[in-house]
């Protein structure tokens, strides 16, 4: 079944890809929604990030104190300034393990 | 007038840059594959079959957390939907290809390379065989991100658990849109689907995960007629 999962989305990344480019017209895409697309990114992303920062893994809002709440703060600042991927990552990452293991 | 071997050197030059980022992603793509409990040979299909790290990890995520096939696929969909965009924006200098050469191409069109490509292409309008170009980019980004997710997942198994580097999900996630932190209605559209995300957290099959999305979208389709 995961096999299975695995093909039908890279068939469908893939003509996500490949529409476009091969089959229809690129007119046929609106102004409109080009400019809606262009959201998509901001649309999608924080879907992942709010609940993996904000529930624990039972499902439960985390307390204000979880060291998740913390890592979320620091990379957002960080990230904000430098604009830079794996800063903005490891950032998060090494405060988050600062507040578990040292504080 | 340039030969196409040396657009496609070009390419591969352009995207060297992002290596930087790509590298160290597809590590924790591969890594997070492997604490997710997925067999190697499992995480490695989905960079070759996906090829999206994005993709790749909320797919292997959802899955593992006991999300349904169609809730996984359709995710994965919302997703790649941009890549509409930049197949749409490409197809001007794709158009006197053979379809075959569409095909094949469209597998390597990958958002670094698309940024590169079209930057240089709208500066290069005359140039004799802008596919190459195109080419160089996605080819060097595949089998950077081949070789870097192989690495992660031989990473993955030695890493403890006690690390949780589950955390490294959200912080990549928004590690990928912090150069929209500085655009207002971008930062407008993310809280939107941040709050639904939150809201709608336990509707049925993980479809919260696509329900936010589209709750954003409209959100942004809404604030974009207003603004007119």
């Amino acid at each position: 079944m995961t096999w299975f999962s695995i093909i039908v989305s890279g068939i469908v990344t893939y003509f996500s890809r490949m529409a476009m480019v091969a089959l229809i017209d690129r007119e046929m895409l609106g102004t409109k929604v080009k400019e809606v697309l262009n959201y998509v990114p901001a649309a999608v992303f924080p879907a992942i990030i709010f609940p993996g920062v904000f529930f624990n893994d039972f499902g439960y809002l985390v307390e204000l104190t979880d060291p998740k709440i913390y890592g979320a703060i620091v990379a957002l600042i960080v990230g904000f300034i430098t604009r830079n991927v794996i800063v903005t990552i490891l950032s998060g990452l090494l405060s988050y393990w600062f507040v578990i293991f040292v504080i | 007038m340039l030969s196409k071997s040396k657009i496609f050197f070009k390419g591969i030059v352009a995207v060297l840059p992002h290596m930087l980022s790509v590298i160290p992603f597809g590590i924790i793509t591969g890594a997070i594959g492997i604490e997710l409990g997925f067999d190697p040979i499992l995480v490695y299909a989905t960079s070759l079959i996906i090829f999206g790290g994005a993709s790749q990890i909320i797919f292997m995520q959802l899955l593992s957390g006991g999300a349904s096939s169609l809730v996984a696929i359709t995710s994965v969909g919302v997703i790649n939907s941009r890549h509409l965009l930049y197949g749409a924006v490409l197809s001007e200098y794709l158009e006197k290809l053979s379809f075959i050469k569409k095909l094949i191409i469209s597998y390597f069109i990958v958002d670094q390379g698309f940024a590169e490509s079209n930057k240089y292409l709208r500066q290069n309008k005359n140039l004799s065989n802008p596919h190459y170009y195109v080419l160089g980019t996605g080819v060097t980004l595949w089998f950077c991100w081949q070789l870097s997710t192989i690495s992660g997942i031989i990473l993955g198994s030695f890493i403890p658990e006690e690390l949780g580097l589950k955390f490294a999900i959200p912080l990549t996630f928004l590690a990928i849109i912090v150069n929209d932190l500085r655009k207002l209605d971008h930062v407008f559209v993310m809280l939107v689907s941040g709050f639904a995300s939150l809201i709608l957290f336990d509707a049925p099959f993980k479809s919260y995960i696509i329900l936010s999305p589209i709750v954003a979208l409209i959100a942004a389709f809404i604030m974009l007629r207003l603004k007119k």
